[in-house]
């Protein structure tokens, strides 16, 4: 066991490292001077005094050849340093860890509402004994994952906020400032999750254990939740790396809607200036963030799936 | 001796053990389908799908807004009328006007054709890139798969849209590059849908068959593999030419697709924020297009992926 | 094993008794996709008496299964009784509502699944899945269950059932599987016992030792058993009684004498000439067609046999991390020899290396160790141009013809591949010997611009054989050829396979579980066991007269060789 979980976390050391490597290359060698960046010029070397831009080359080291430059990114990503941030000075690393308790708060209480809700609506949506019923809750998550995140924000700000005045519109003040980025942030990959979950439990109802089951005079219930959801969620568990990527994605949007502060914020905020450093430092914690959850995921996995004595390889779990 | 196939007084053929079984699991046997021509057949597929047929209409009908706006939507996108400014729908204006005076409906419908060509280039980017990747690991396997399926991976590990900030800060902005950086984000699901099917079929027994026959590689790659493996790409094409639909109009809410005035349906939705407490005309109807639109996409994915389980 | 036969009580039925169960006029509709109904069932009757074993035999699409399904009220959905009454020992239950069918399933009549490999909840220890049947039904406390289902267990057949009880259905056999339904069965005592083709996804001598069991157990019992079957000698071995159904309706019913031994309906009759026996005798090529090219028994010291294996070896590496080994050995040191015009049958079990050495023999995998050598020729390492060469030589027909034909191609296209691959002749000259090779193979031409799919399976399969046939070649490796269709459809290939031999002077490698088949076709047999042939010789010699034990308890686990000490007159209506 401490040798598997060894080797998976080696794997995840090294897709945190190709997600770095890819994310740094595509950041400083694309057309964009990275100097010019810096010095607020939108990319126009032409248009800034070449003695601020060497000056800035000297300040950000971006002088020294590529492969030096990368290994000192690398060398610092490792203690966390991303370097300083180009339109504010302050170390990118600390940005974004200041940024990232508000985001954790939301994504956390998106993810348990879209596990929830996701899973809640999966097994209402075969479990009615009403045709009817069944059918109208089945509608639901495809209209869910249709859903722009901004679109969402934006009607229950209208409604809810304007019109109703229930909850307030904007910022990070209080619970009820959560609500409304809660739910929003929650809707489209607890849709996901619940297309997933009924698609998987639709099938397991057909599987001829589920029939046996039937055989031996079990209840509806008994069938349903005893026997067939714990065998659907197993491929909705996997999952969930996805869904935590997902939010993190969703946050940036979220946050933008309701003018909050935090990750995303910061996100938008850095991509509009192409402010590098911290583009990357969010790249780089995204990785690591799924890294994370995949592994915790795997290693959980045998719990949930008896025949899996030693968790998937990669493969299992991409596919 | 030859008909080994029994017929039972109902006209519905049941030869085998397969048969049987299929006939409990998806109704009619083999071959009954294929009863009548072509065209009676889809009209007969169509009419027990009603939903699918008007998903097909909506699709058809934003192409059609996409190809000539101009019929739909007579008058001009980006000069309003500022007496007529922000009234709510009405026979005159179906999705009302914003704050310079300028018809929704006539925006969005000239939107069509710059967030679709955004969408359609960033699905072309996913696909062409995504399954060229996918075919050379499912084919090939060995080593290739491995390092495929590495930068599968990765590119899995960074959220796309986040993906495609990184993008975008790097390139810059423009709807080409959101394309570009869209589609990027959709590479990995279209490898490793790609690689998926094509192990599937490469490892079928009619493949083996081929090959134990003496089909050179290329000649089973091209007549074997490569159809049998298009059904659910295609499916994929559809769902992910949905979620490109998203991801470039929330690119563009966020304001790095074209600049104003031009009309998109991301930053014109984008510009009705400012004016939520009073006219929500401005965001809810040309989102409501959006949601449609990817609706019927993904309504269409699935239409595909069934067809392509019963082969 | 044996003792059972030995002490096979005549069959203590009461003729006057009510029956347990009694379906009268049963119809069955499925609403299929298009809004028809397809009527799988139509107007049967049938009686099961207490402590009777009756068995529902008839090719796919019989209603057998649905008829029994019927009994227990679990229909495939889109599935329902549009007619005809139920009862279970004389209660009517053709109008309970789903609740009360609950208190019914389980407790008065126990199913066992067609297949235990997929019939277990994978995810629950076995043990449970056994207890599970006493809560239930309110037989026991959860703790109490689980003590009792060890026993129930143990009484299926289970060793070292405490152990066993903690474990998870993957690491159990196919056949321990199949004790566990058996065990899930009859835990809560039920009067009638439905065995759904109990045995059919199992190796034969797992099938023989499982039935043996379930039919000591409800005989000691008292329960009755409905036993559904596709297989002849199945029925004739266990049953009391046997039912005939042809599409949905009974054509013949009887004691298992009467029904064997004085066939009244034309179809029963088929079905008992169709159905393979080593008491038949090879078949041999009729008719005025003899135009051999080489004749069927070439003495074998003179020329070069046409495919030779010397000592081959094949290991497959273990996926990494797997417990045991490193490699696994598949075929262990496999001699033999297959002379022209001759029929070689390779015979054992599954896992035991059959196929595999097929794929060695066809170059479609590569010995680890020994020789492998064509038309006198050493072949072993071949590749790349001089193996495409040699493939003209050698051919293979698969066992599902479904999976083995490309869903996009025609029939013509599929038939006309290898022409394509080797650019042998036009695309005139191509259609013509696609022509010919249909009427060879006995199928219309015009079947030649229809899809795979809408043929049967044995008109599949001979789509296949005429694309093995294509190229002329010298060697047809026939990979379980008939064993994925019905019993009279599986004799019309045989037949068709030894007119093809002595028409074309072909030379076959016959792989199959199925010794009765093989019984029909083979001149030389070969029993594997564990990748090691056991043992080889002439057909008459390995299967009349086994040497090796392996090779007689295969031989004895034939279905339809039972002993019938049979004293049942009061079984008799």
């Amino acid at each position: 066991m401490a040798r598997y979980v060894a080797r998976r976390a080696a794997q995840g050391l090294f897709v945190l490292w190709a997600a770095f490597t890819i994310a740094f290359f595509v950041l400083y060698l694309l057309p964009s001077d990275p100097a010019a960046l810096a010095a607020g010029s939108g990319g126009e070397v032409a248009s800034v005094d070449p003695a601020l831009l060497d000056d800035l080359r000297a300040r950000y080291g971006l002088d020294r050849p590529v492969l030096v430059q990368y290994a000192d990114a690398l060398g610092g990503a490792v203690r966390l340093d991303f370097g300083p941030s180009y339109q504010s000075g302050a170390p990118a690393g600390s940005l974004v860890a200041q940024a990232l308790p508000q985001t954790l708060l939301l994504t956390g209480v998106a993810l348990a509402l879209a596990v929830l809700g996701g899973t809640a609506l999966a097994v209402a949506s075969v479990l009615p004994r009403s045709r009817w019923l069944r059918q109208v809750l089945s509608a639901l998550p495809p209209v869910g994952v249709a859903l722009p995140t901004f679109f969402i924000g934006l009607v229950l700000l209208q409604w809810l906020s304007f019109r109703a005045g229930l909850l307030p519109a904007i910022g990070n003040a209080g619970w009820q400032s959560l609500v409304l980025p809660a739910v929003t942030l929650a809707i489209p990959p607890g849709a996901q999750l619940a297309q997933v979950l009924s698609r998987s439990l639709r099938g397991t109802l057909g599987e001829p254990y589920v029939e046996t089951a039937r055989a031996k005079g079990a209840g509806r219930l008994r069938v349903q939740l005893g026997h067939a959801l714990r065998n659907a969620a197993i491929p909705a568990f996997t999952m969930l790396g996805v869904l935590v990527g997902g939010l993190l994605g969703g946050a940036v949007v979220t946050e933008t809607v309701f003018s909050r502060v935090g990750l995303g914020r910061l996100t938008v905020q850095s991509v509009n200036t192409q402010d590098v450093p911290v583009v990357l430092a969010v790249v780089a914690l995204s990785a690591l963030v799924f890294v994370v959850t995949t592994l915790v995921v795997d290693l959980l996995y045998p719990l949930l799936d008896p025949r899996i004595e030693r968790a998937p390889t990669r493969k299992a779990v991409a596919a | 001796m030859t008909a080994t196939t029994t017929r039972t007084p109902d006209g519905i053929e049941i030869a085998d053990r397969e048969d049987a079984r299929s006939i409990l699991r998806h109704g009619r046997a083999r071959g009954a389908g294929s009863a009548g021509p072509w065209a009676a057949r889809a009209g007969r597929y169509l009419l027990r799908r009603p939903g699918l047929v008007v998903a097909g209409l909506v699709l058809l009908l934003v192409a059609a807004w996409a190809a000539a706006p101009a019929v739909f939507a007579s008058g001009d996108p980006i000069t309003g009328v500022p007496a007529d400014r922000l009234l709510p729908p009405s026979a005159e204006h179906l999705f009302g006007t914003d704050h310079l005076g300028r018809d929704v409906w006539t925006r969005v419908v000239h939107g069509a054709s710059l967030s679709l060509r955004t969408t359609a280039l960033a699905v072309v980017v996913g696909l062409v890139v995504g399954s060229a990747l996918g075919l050379l690991a499912g084919f090939l396997r060995g080593w290739v798969d491995d390092v495929v399926g590495r930068a599968v991976d990765v590119l899995l590990a960074v959220p796309s849209i986040l993906l495609s900030l990184a993008i975008i800060t790097a390139l810059g902005t423009g709807p080409t590059k959101i394309a570009v950086a869209v589609g990027v984000g959709a590479v990995a699901t279209f490898a490793r849908v790609m690689r998926a099917e094509v192990l599937r079929t490469s490892t079928s027994v009619y493949v083996e068959a081929a090959r134990a026959s003496g089909a050179r590689w290329w000649s089973v790659l091209g007549r074997h593999v490569l159809p049998n493996s298009a059904g659910p790409v295609l499916a994929l094409v559809a769902l992910e030419f949905g979620g490109a639909v998203l991801a470039v109009s929330a690119l563009s809410f966020l304001g790095y697709g074209t600049p104003p005035p031009t009309p998109e349906w991301g930053s014109l939705i984008s510009g009705g924020r400012d004016y939520l407490a009073t006219a929500w005309w401005l965001t809810t109807l040309p989102g409501l297009v959006i949601v449609a639109v990817v609706l019927s996409a993904n309504r269409v994915a699935r239409a595909l992926e069934t067809t392509g389980e019963d082969q | 094993m044996t003792q059972v036969q030995e002490d096979r009580a005549p069959a203590r039925v009461d003729a006057d008794a009510t029956p347990v169960l009694e379906v009268e006029g049963l119809e069955v509709g499925y609403r299929t996709r298009d809004g028809q109904v397809y009527r799988a069932v139509r107007g049967v009757d049938l009686r099961v008496r207490p402590g009777e074993v009756v068995a529902l035999v008839g090719e796919s699409g019989s209603g057998k299964s649905t008829t029994a399904h019927a009994a227990l009220h679990l229909l495939a959905r889109g599935g329902s009784v549009t007619g005809g009454r139920i009862r279970l020992g004389g209660r009517d239950v053709s109008d309970l509502t789903e609740r009360e069918w609950q208190a019914v399933r389980g407790r008065e009549v126990g199913l066992v699944p067609q297949d235990p490999t997929v019939s277990l909840n994978p995810v629950q220890r076995v043990g449970d899945q056994v207890a599970e049947v006493l809560v239930i039904h309110g037989l026991a406390r959860r703790r109490e269950a689980r003590r009792r289902a060890v026993t129930l267990l143990e009484q299926a057949g289970v060793p070292d059932p405490a152990a066993r009880a903690r474990q998870y259905p993957h690491q159990l056999s196919g056949g321990l599987r199949q004790r566990v339904l058996i065990a899930v069965a009859i835990a809560a005592g039920p009067r009638l016992v439905v065995a759904d083709e109990p045995t059919s996804a199992l190796d034969v001598t797992v099938q023989r030792r499982i039935l043996d069991h379930l039919e000591t157990l409800v005989r000691d019992r008292g329960t009755a058993l409905l036993l559904i079957t596709h297989d002849l000698g199945v029925a004739a071995d266990r049953a009391d009684r046997i039912v005939v159904l042809e599409h949905g309706v009974v054509v013949e019913e009887g004691t298992a004498d009467e029904v064997l031994g004085a066939p009244r309906h034309p179809y029963t009759r088929q079905l008992i000439a169709a159905a393979p026996s080593l008491a038949d005798g090879r078949l041999v090529a009729s008719g005025p067609t003899a135009t051999a090219t080489g004749a069927p028994a070439a003495p074998a010291a003179e020329v070069a046999p046409v495919l030779e294996l010397v000592d081959v070896r094949k290991e497959f590496p273990r996926p990494r991390g797997a417990a045991g080994a490193r490699s696994l050995v598949a075929v262990d040191g496999v001699s033999l020899r297959v002379d022209r015009g001759t029929t070689y049958a390779l015979v054992g079990e599954s896992g035991s290396g059959k196929s595999t050495t097929a794929r060695l023999a066809l170059h479609l995998e590569q010995p680890t160790a020994g020789r492998v050598r064509f038309r006198g020729e050493d072949v072993t390492g071949a590749r790349g141009e001089t193996l495409r060469r040699l493939r003209r030589g050698f051919q293979v027909v698969y066992q599902s013809p479904y999976a083995s034909l490309d869903p996009r191609f025609t029939v013509a296209e599929v038939i006309a591949e290898p022409l394509r691959a080797y650019g042998v002749g036009t695309r005139v000259e191509r259609a013509e010997r696609v022509r010919e090779l249909l009427a060879d193979v006995a199928l219309p031409a015009d079947a030649a611009r229809r899809s795979p799919r809408e043929l049967s399976g044995g008109q599949r399969q001979r789509v296949a054989i005429a694309r093995a046939l294509a190229l002329r070649p010298d060697l047809v490796v026939l990979d379980e050829p008939v064993s994925a269709l019905d019993v009279s459809v599986q004799a019309q290939i045989l037949d068709l396979l030894v007119r093809l031999q002595a028409e074309h002077g072909l030379t076959y490698l016959f792989i199959s579980h199925d010794l009765a088949v093989v019984r029909r076709v083979a001149d030389h047999v070969g029993v594997l066991h564990d990748g090691r042939l056991v043992e080889q010789g002439t057909a008459e010699a390995i299967l009349l007269d086994p040497r090796e034990d392996y090779t007689r308890e295969l031989v004895a686990a034939i279905p339809g060789r039972r002993p019938r000490p049979r004293t049942a007159p009061a079984a008799a209506r």
